[in-house]
């Protein structure tokens, strides 16, 4: 079919294929300058959030230089190839979320890690970010907009299998993270407004079966602690009271670079990695939280674009999906070392110090990538 | 699915996907102003709140201790100063199971089981949080080195440099000037937190007790950065302590030395003072010990050694030992006498050897047997008389007695600032009443006048009435501190002087006194042949154990430790008194005998030059003494 609106995308697009090295080999600039952007500034922030530690700059560093390799190399793959290997990756995925589960490698009371020495040592879990959104796109890009009960149903039980498992190792911050990505897709997929109402309903009656037999004590801890941080000061409410005090005692420009009390002097746990959002905040003050939520806001927007240019269903919609689950991740870190949320372990995208989240993110980006420069109007028609 | 439906999904399927998108994005932009306006909330409007908290997390202050104020002799010799030293101290906040700590120190360190338990005791009265607790003291280098190996297996465990008090002197002054010892929890609980919020040790007795509101000085604070931990990593602020006063005390360390030589060995107290100024020149006594140990924390064996000991050198027997006077006092019965009109300078009175009271059979005995015949006041002083002063003491009664003895300081504190001085006792019909429900009973009096009874008096009492003697009656409260930072100490509650009808009765004592030495029947002659200078003295024998009537005193069948105490008070130049010296010799028996030449000694070490000459400051201004005393 031959349309104007067609006709449009695809002048458009072989105008900028000539104009543009970078989208004959697949990159889109717009994101890879964003990017490069926050990697300088997740550099700038760790350093002094590590208290100067050089040796663990050069490992973040060479992390980030790894994950953009790896976002060029799956940006050359079709989207359509991708598309093929999709459900071959979810039961692969759901297979290693077992493995874990049953004999998974140990690390701060939760087993999250598969681990043969000298070969590998990966968290299976991390993976799922990414083979969540694409799983629920293959499925849901077959049939038609919006789905119906029944491919509600089956996309659901796609999306409950994964989360249930990382639920139980336990990683509550994770397994929300896949559950958003999950349910972004059916979201964009047109599911119908009373089932969103419906579903934000049984939220409750959710919350308090999950409080009774799901959550750990470590994690009602948390909850408890999120509800009233002053309760135990010394206890688990140190951190949040600390966070907030790094935050609010940075006032609207900071006390500069290199000079936040809180984090220098081992007040604040976690600066580089969970809470390093107060680090920020405490050494650059509001203005400098802005300045990062603003290069956040342009990258989803960018992805948002890229979302509606998609040329195929599947594209646009785990292009929408992982764009999305990026904003949760933003929301989701800062609104617990700020105080609003409960304290979940999901890290600060691009700016906390780690290199598994750092490589799944730009993994995610690389597809972003792929969807974008992967156009072909022509075999369309 | 019929594929026309399908084919004609696409546009529909943009549309949905951009609709969906737009709605995303609109609600991120308005989960993102939530984030703005918290961090606003928590940045802008809390900024204050948040700020304060921070800088308290990260600003403590922290005491610093004054340096304790130095002791000095008269002569500028230290008595008392601070030294350096290395401590070991624990923080129980940050050791986490600190018995454990404290079993790895021991271990570490090869220490006994005894320390452990001692070291327990301390971190348990440790005081504020976070408080290091010094559970070790005096480090050698060893010790520090074996500490800094294994440091990593003692959290909260710190080596400190501190200022702990060393007494040089060891035990010549541990009974004047005393020592300071850990504040304890009664003291804790007594003590202004704030004040001592530094300090760990406080004066526990003497000087150091008594002026420790003047040697302690103020304390200063340091406003310091510290980490989470506690680690303290830059000071940002500080107010210097004010350092304690120095006191110079009015002893004499060459003089306390040579008292102490002149007891030779034997228990006893020596106390010497100057009558004009009331300034103790020598406070002996005898055994003695080491303070320096408590300083620190003397252990158990040690201490329990000390206390048990049948020497008792713990005891002040200056300050807290009590004696019956004896005919210590004969030479004040004498001048109360006088002034109260019951005798006359020309009184004689017949001995026989013994004194009856007019319709009682019992003998009250002479110490000499054999009686000395017709004696008038001057005999009876000299030759310690008792008929005499049994017959004056009957005549003045129990009541007049009392009055005159309190005003010679008996049965009263007499000290201007030594520590837990005893009062004494001076009996009195309401003093019996009340303690034995008893009426008085005349015989009682008699025993009063020879010193006897229920009297019980301290050395330095019987100093301070024999310095009254010296001094005609003039009040000045015997005191260790000189000077404290330069200012004389100051008494702030004077004893009035002694106001004789005739001030000559005051000579008929003294010359008494005189004759005791220089007299050819005087009981003490022995010690002033050959004196270059005159000494009025007067001997006295203090019973330890009561003798029936019609017994003899026999040392044979006696104990040593049940033996007489042997007193003798003097002063000298009896003409021009510069020093008054009482002794008590424990188990001594004879006055005259075993204290007197202690006495003599303690005399001459302080107005003899190396030739033997009583020194040109002390000689007496001739006229006026020569003139008074042939009246």
């Amino acid at each position: 079919m031959s349309n104007n609106f067609d006709r449009n995308l695809s002048s458009e697009d072989v105008l900028r294929r000539r104009a543009s090295l970078l989208q004959r080999v697949h990159i889109d600039g717009i994101l890879l300058l964003l990017l490069l952007i926050l990697g300088a500034a997740s550099l700038f922030i760790l350093y002094s959030a590590s208290g100067k530690n050089i040796d663990l700059l050069m490992k973040q560093a060479s992390s980030f230089g790894l994950g953009l390799i790896g976002m060029l190399v799956i940006a050359q793959f079709e989207p359509r190839f991708m598309a093929r290997w999709v459900p071959l990756a979810y039961v692969g995925g759901v297979g290693l979320l077992v493995v874990v589960d049953v004999m998974g490698h140990n690390a701060m009371g939760a087993t999250r890690w598969i681990n043969i020495p000298g070969v590998i040592r990966f968290q299976p879990s991390e993976f799922m970010k990414i083979i969540m959104p694409a799983s629920i796109a293959w499925y849901l890009a077959k049939r038609s907009l919006p789905p119906r009960f029944k491919h509600i149903c089956v996309a659901m039980a796609m999306i409950a299998t994964p989360f249930v498992l990382i639920l139980l190792q336990p990683d509550l911050g994770t397994s929300l993270l896949v559950l958003a990505a999950g349910c972004f897709v059916l979201f964009i997929a047109g599911l119908q407004w009373r089932w969103i109402l419906g579903a934000a309903a049984a939220v409750v009656p959710i919350a308090v079966g999950m409080w009774f037999f799901v959550l750990r004590e470590y994690q009602k801890q948390r909850v408890l602690t999120f509800l009233n941080p002053e309760s135990d000061p010394l206890g688990s409410g140190w951190n949040i009271i600390q966070s907030k005090a790094a935050i609010g005692s940075g006032g609207v420009l900071g006390k500069g670079w290199l000079l936040g009390t809180q984090s220098h002097l081992d007040f604040l746990p976690e600066s580089h990695t969970d809470f390093i959002i107060a680090v920020l905040a405490e050494e650059f003050g509001l203005v400098g939280v802005c300045l990062l939520l603003l290069l956040y806001m342009l990258l989803i927007a960018r992805g948002l674009v890229i979302t509606v240019q998609a040329q195929t269903l599947f594209g646009k919609l785990l292009a929408g999906a992982l764009t999305m689950t990026f904003f949760v991740y933003v929301f989701v870190n800062i609104g617990m070392v700020s105080g609003l949320l409960p304290v979940v372990g999901v890290p600060l995208p691009f700016i906390s110090y780690g290199g598994t989240s750092l490589i799944t993110l730009l993994a995610g980006f690389g597809i972003l990538m792929s969807i974008h420069t992967h156009r072909k109007w022509i075999t369309q028609a | 699915m019929p594929q026309p439906i399908r084919l004609k999904d696409h546009e529909k399927d943009a549309r949905m996907v951009r609709k969906r998108a737009l709605v995303g994005g609109i609600v991120f932009l308005l989960l993102t102003a939530v984030l703005i306006a918290r961090m606003y909330y928590l940045q802008v409007v809390q900024f204050e709140y948040h700020s304060t908290l921070a800088e308290n997390n990260r600003i403590h202050v922290q005491p610093v201790p004054p340096t304790r104020g130095l002791i000095f002799d008269r002569n500028g010799v230290i008595v008392a100063d601070n030294r350096p030293s290395f401590s070991l101290t624990l923080t129980r906040e940050r050791a986490g199971d600190w018995r454990q700590v404290l079993d790895v120190i021991v271990e570490v360190l090869g220490l006994s089981e005894e320390d452990r338990a001692l070291f327990e005791r301390r971190v348990r009265q440790g005081r504020r949080p976070f408080e290091p607790v010094p559970v070790l003291f005096e480090l050698s280098e060893e010790q520090i080195a074996r500490i800094a190996i294994n440091q990593f297996r003692l959290p909260g465990v710190e080596v400190a440099a501190q200022l702990v008090r060393h007494y040089p002197l060891g035990d010549h002054f541990a009974h004047s000037v005393g020592y300071v010892g850990r504040i304890n929890e009664k003291e804790l609980s007594d003590l202004d937190p704030v004040a001592y919020s530094g300090t760990h040790h406080i004066g526990k007795t003497g000087i150091e007790r008594f002026y420790e509101a003047q040697l302690h000085g103020e304390v200063g604070y340091e406003e310091v950065e510290t980490n989470a931990r506690g680690r303290v990593l830059r000071v940002l602020k500080r107010t210097d302590p004010l350092p304690g006063r120095d006191i110079v005390l009015t002893l004499d360390s060459r003089l306390q030395e040579a008292a102490e030589a002149a007891l030779g060995g034997r228990r006893g107290a020596v106390v010497a003072l100057q009558p004009q100024t009331g300034e103790v020149l020598a406070m002996v006594s005898q055994p003695s010990f080491d303070p320096n140990p408590f300083v620190t924390g003397i252990g158990f064996k040690a201490y329990a050694d000390l206390r048990d000991s049948i020497d008792r050198p713990l005891f002040n027997r200056v300050l807290r030992g009590l004696y019956p006077p004896g005919s210590t006092i004969k030479p004040m019965v004498a001048v109360a006498g006088l002034d109260a009109g019951v005798i006359t300078p020309q009184t004689r009175v017949f001995d026989p050897g013994f004194y009856q009271l007019p319709n009682h059979s019992h003998k009250y005995r002479n110490w000499n047997r054999n009686g000395d015949g017709w004696v008038d006041l001057e005999l009876a002083i000299s030759r310690s008389n008792d008929t005499y002063f049994y017959d004056l003491a009957h005549k003045m009664g129990v009541d007049r007695m009392h009055d005159y003895m309190t005003r010679f300081g008996l049965g009263q504190r007499v000290s201007l600032d030594m520590f837990e001085e005893t009062a004494g006792l001076m009996p009195s019909r309401d003093w019996k009443r009340a303690r034995y429900r008893q009426p008085w009973y005349p015989g009682e009096t008699l025993i009063l006048g020879i010193g006897q009874g229920y009297m019980q008096t301290t050395p330095l009492q019987l100093a301070q009435a024999t310095a009254l003697m010296a001094t005609r009656g003039k009040w000045i409260r015997p005191h260790l501190a000189k000077t404290i930072e330069g200012l004389p100490a100051v008494d702030s509650d004077p004893v009035p002087d002694i106001q004789l009808r005739d001030p000559k009765f005051w000579d008929y004592g003294r010359f008494g006194m005189e004759q005791v030495v220089h007299g050819p029947r005087g009981t003490a002659r022995k010690i002033g042949d050959g004196s270059p200078y005159r000494i009025a003295g007067k001997s006295g024998t203090a019973q330890v154990v009561a003798i029936k009537q019609g017994e003899k005193y026999d040392r044979e069948k006696i104990q040593e430790r049940h033996r007489d105490h042997a007193l003798f008070v003097a002063f000298a130049p009896a003409d021009n008194p510069q020093i008054v010296v009482s002794v008590m010799v424990e188990n001594g028996e004879s006055g005259s005998g075993v204290a007197a030449p202690v006495v003599k000694q303690v005399m001459d070490a302080w107005l003899l030059d190396e030739n033997g000459q009583l020194k040109a400051e002390f000689a007496p201004p001739v006229k006026a003494e020569v003139v008074q005393r042939e009246q």
